[in-house]
């Protein structure tokens, strides 16, 4: 229900993804500009980046990250700047820190005791093929490769 | 060893069932974002008076050493803030609490007509216009009240209308700040 | 009366459920082949029954019967008539409805189709779908009745969401159920093969054709939804790793393991327990996914009617089912494992490692959608993880795997000569490498990353298309006939490796080297964009049958020469107050030139539109390569061997090459 009354406030200000009029004349400073609102996730959408949302916060958060670049600010001190005010969660891009370090090594530790799991797999597997093949083994390994050649 | 492997999957698929349980609770509301500000100090910011309010305008050092107070942002096109309207008015009221506004992304006359309306409580309006002021609070839609303590610092953020069951919870939230200072 | 009547046809239908779910599987323990047999009369009454329930339904819709609520809520008198039959499925009841329906349809296709399945293995796989079915069919009746009336009935509908009114929407859901849902007769065939002890190559052999039934629906599912945003929404996205995005891919992902696993069940006797447990994960993660989807316990962009009280049914129903079914997989499984031995460089080896890089991109999908969940039940912080995570870590994992992709089927079986296949594919490798290059000198701007990965989809492409001309020989004469009578699921691989890496390609274009520009726009504004200029020469309204249009026109030259009219639309529905983008897309093969208006946000702009233009490269190759795909599943589908049902014991295997 709040969720729904939210979404009324918001349709009383009909605003649409990146607007001309918030486009910078420096390109490389644009394309920056481009970039980090592709990575800031709108607060008050469900699962959208700012860059492509048509909520009205969203366009003022465009308009302070390009203010900010214009500035001089780096990336990461636009980024700093954001989450000081709206906190890691509109961070599409999960900053590295403990409450992400399993997040980040998560899915190479699956990937590495997948590779554990595969040799093993590999090294029994071969165990018994590798002193010789059966009879019937080897008849089939002949035809096999009489029917490749 | 081995068998324990096989119950691996059945492990993994526990974990993340009561994860989802945990997930599914009542009262958990998945969209709503906890404010960057908690515990730490009011943000800097100086708003200027809403014109024809009658009130001063709004910025950090109102919010010092002045007990409890409560923030409200509100816009008069808000059908929500309509509603909380009276039931913060009577709270602030009833209680003795003290209130300012901040006047969100409005047009001054509507703003003042809808004060007239329906009563100003607000000692004090921060009138923005462009929405900057907001962002220096992490507002992420109106109504949000907040609440800050005699120190300046922000001890809670409710998002949406005080109304309802709303009113309670925002009610306890008042109740722990006043006890905890 | 006939939303009555559909109800009662459901009622009905539970019972029929119930029955099939105790007595094949009671017969099949005991014995007894008249109670093994009947699960094919209950499994067909079954779906005969939630047919007709779900013909009612569409009944109601398409008279526009507004004394049934569902109808109120999703649909509207002037809806054209095509969007009035896809609102049966455009609400939570509605889609359960279809759901059960194809639960019923696949039991009821394994009763009719599967005549040369064993009696107790078939018995036992009709009972655990009637389990799925009664769990699915209860939730329907007791907390989702969709034929529900309302008092007094209303003059006219609330409308279904305009967002949804779309051809390619309509189908949508149904294409993604029969994906999801058709994966339960896998699972059931996986539970009843835990129940019996036992899984051989002829198990996997009738598991196949299911397993490619579910996943080409899937996929095709998975393409028009991304289809769909792509133009629909208007920003040229098509893939954004949101959950609701994540939960379909990830059934899609475990399903395509199933089958390559599967391959080695049914080829090589070997893999069985892994098999199994694909089996399960595939349908469970099908089942997660509809959970997510309709609890609201993720924030999504695409917005769905959520409800946690029905949630919390779901996840019973879920732990239930996928708790009972891997908690039967430790208990049965470890006495499972089998003989077929291999050569560390096999086509088994090869499979391993694709499966290994397969399960490994689903757990991270997975691990990445639900950490926020986790994080915020543990700390309380929340966090969001989006796209950069997911490239972050599914792209290293994907690449490997499309690199082995391509050798696999070079790989014989058992044990394979490595040098001598290297050897091989040298030429290819320089080629491709050539080719590389020259895309890295084409490119104007983007990440390496882009170059390489096209140069791994070049070799894909390369590998397959050689692996495919040696096996029919191709430079020797009678290719033809060697084409014709090689098996067609052979052939059906090579067009679905082609598939994916044509998608990728496509993937690579639109994301890496895309361009976009906005601008205020009036007539006689003209803008550049990827060599072309774009004029915009108005907009007029028009009348739709729900909705009223703004159509700007814009028309398109190259150097001076005309290419092409783009009518971009803004639509407002009244009755649902809302309004809707249609994008224009002028489409060739090389790219697309997309087109989309808005009104603009600043008050200065008044008079103005706002005019948003995107040049995407190579982004058809993504529905061609899912097209590939499909029909490469279908042409395996089609291969005879797969109907032949029983099991020829000792194929020979020089004459089944890869797949």
């Amino acid at each position: 229900m709040k969720r729904l009354l939210l979404i009324l406030c918001l349709v009383a200000t009909p605003l649409y993804a990146v607007e001309p009029d918030e486009i910078l004349d420096d390109p490389v400073l644009e394309e920056r500009a481009r970039a980090i609102s592709a990575d800031v996730r709108c607060v008050v959408c469900q699962n959208e980046p700012i860059d492509s949302s048509d909520a009205g916060v969203a366009r003022d958060l465009r308009l302070i990250i390009r203010e900010r670049l214009v500035a001089g600010d780096t990336d990461q001190e636009v980024f700093d700047y954001l989450v000081l005010r709206y906190g890691d969660f509109v961070l599409f891009n999960p900053p590295w820190k403990p409450s992400t370090y399993a997040l980040w090594i998560g899915p190479f530790a699956i990937l590495a005791l997948g590779f554990i799991a595969v040799f093993i797999t590999l090294y029994r597997k071969r165990g018994a093929v590798a002193p010789s093949l059966s009879a019937e083994e080897q008849k089939k390994l002949d035809a096999l490769l009489k029917d490749k050649s | 060893m081995q068998r324990l492997l096989f119950a691996l999957p059945l492990l993994l698929a526990v974990i993340i069932g009561g994860f989802a349980v945990w997930g599914l609770q009542g009262g958990r509301d998945p969209s709503d974002i906890p404010s960057a500000l908690i515990s730490n100090p009011v943000p800097q910011f100086d708003m200027g008076a809403l014109e024809g309010a009658g009130v001063p305008g709004l910025k950090t050092e109102d919010l010092k050493g002045q007990g409890l107070t409560l923030v409200n942002v509100f816009a008069s096109w808000c059908g929500p803030c309509r509603a909380e309207h009276p039931i913060l008015t009577r709270m602030v009221e009833e209680q003795n609490l003290r209130v300012v506004a901040i006047n969100y992304k409005d047009k001054p006359e509507d703003a003042v007509e809808w004060l007239d309306e329906l009563g100003n409580p607000y000692e004090r309006i921060g009138y923005d216009y462009t929405g900057r002021g907001g962002i220096e609070w992490g507002v992420t839609g109106v109504p949000e009240t907040f609440i800050v303590n005699d120190d300046g610092v922000v001890v809670h953020r409710f998002a949406g209308p005080i109304v309802g069951d709303g009113k309670r919870r925002f009610q306890e939230a008042v109740d722990a700040a006043l006890g905890g200072s | 009366m006939i939303p009555e009547l559909g109800q009662f046809a459901l009622s009905l239908a539970l019972m029929a459920a119930l029955v099939q779910s105790v007595i094949p599987i009671w017969g099949a323990a005991r014995g007894n082949t008249v109670w093994m047999a009947s699960g094919q009369a209950t499994a067909v009454t079954q779906a005969v029954l939630t047919a007709f329930a779900f013909g009612a339904l569409m009944h109601a819709f398409v008279v526009s019967d507004f004394t049934v609520s569902n109808v109120v809520e999703n649909s509207h008198s002037l809806k054209p008539m095509i969007y009035k039959v896809a609102g049966t499925w455009g609400s939570h009841e509605g889609s359960l409805l279809l759901w059960v329906l194809i639960l019923a349809l696949f039991g009821a296709g394994v009763a009719l189709l599967g005549s040369n399945i064993p009696a107790a293995l078939k018995a036992r796989t009709l009972s655990v779908q009637a389990w799925i079915s009664v769990g699915f069919l209860s939730f329907m009746l007791f907390t989702s009745n969709p034929f529900e009336r309302v008092f007094p009935p209303p003059l006219d509908g609330q409308d279904l969401n305009p967002l949804l009114q779309d051809f390619g929407l309509a189908i949508h859901p149904p294409l993604l159920y029969i994906g999801y849902v058709g994966f339960s007769i896998v699972f059931s065939f996986a539970v009843a093969a835990l129940i019996e002890g036992r899984v051989d190559p002829a198990w996997a052999r009738w598991v196949r054709p299911w397993t490619l039934v579910s996943w080409m629906a899937l996929t095709g599912g998975i393409a028009l939804g991304s289809w769909w945003a792509y133009y629909e929404l208007g920003w040229g996205g098509w893939w954004f790793w949101d959950p609701v995005e994540n939960v379909s891919f990830m059934p899609w992902l475990a399903g395509t393991a199933l089958l390559h696993s599967a391959i080695v069940t049914e080829k090589r006797d070997t893999f069985k327990a892994w098999t199994i447990l694909l089996a399960i994960l595939t349908f469970s993660l099908s089942l997660f996914g509809t959970f997510i989807v309709r609890s609201g316990v993720l924030t999504s962009v695409h917005a769905f009617a959520v409800d946690p009280e029905r949630g919390m049914y779901i996840l019973i129903l879920l732990g239930i089912s996928i708790l009972g079914s891997l908690a039967l997989f430790a208990w049965r499984a470890p006495a499972m494992e089998s003989g077929g031995l291999f050569a560390p460089i096999s086509r088994e080896a090869g499979l391993l490692i694709n499966n290994l890089l397969i399960a490994t991109a689903t757990a991270t999908v997975l691990f990445g959608t639900l950490y926020p969940l986790f994080l915020e039940a543990i700390t309380g912080e929340k966090i969001s993880v989006g796209p950069p995570f997911f490239n972050a870590s599914f792209i290293p994992i994907t690449l490997p795997l499309i690199m082995v992709m391509g050798l696999g089927p070079h790989l014989s079986w058992k044990r394979a000569d490595l040098p001598g296949v290297l050897a091989r594919l040298k030429w290819l490798g320089v080629l491709v490498l050539v080719a590389t290059l020259v895309v890295g000198w084409l490119r104007d701007g983007g990440p390496l990353l882009a170059t390489i990965s096209m140069g791994i989809a070049f070799w894909l492409i390369g590998a397959t298309i050689q692996d495919w001309a040696r096996r029919v020989k191709l430079t020797q004469s009678g290719a033809w006939a060697r084409i014709k009578r090689m098996p067609r699921a052979s052939h059906g691989m090579s067009l679905a490796h082609l598939g994916l890496a044509v998608l990728m390609m496509g993937a690579i274009g639109a994301s890496a080297w895309k361009t976009d520009t906005v601008s205020f726009a009036e007539p006689g504004t003209v803008v550049q964009i990827a060599g072309f200029d774009v004029e915009f020469q108005g907009v007029s309204q028009e009348r739709g049958p729900n909705y009223i249009a703004q159509v700007a026109t814009l028309n398109v030259t190259r150097e001076g020469e005309y290419i092409t009219q783009l009518f971009p639309e803004r639509r407002f529905y009244p009755v649902a107050g809302s309004t809707t983008t249609e994008s224009a897309i002028r489409q060739t093969l090389a790219g697309d030139l997309y087109a989309s208006i808005a009104e603009p946000a600043s008050e200065q702009a008044e008079g103005l539109w706002t005019l948003r233009l995107i040049y995407e490269p190579l982004v058809n190759f993504l529905w061609l390569g899912s097209v590939m795909l499909v029909l490469g599943g279908a042409l395996s589908l089609s291969d005879r061997r797969l109907r032949v049902g029983a099991p020829r014991a000792k194929a020979p295997i020089g004459a089944t090459p890869a797949e």
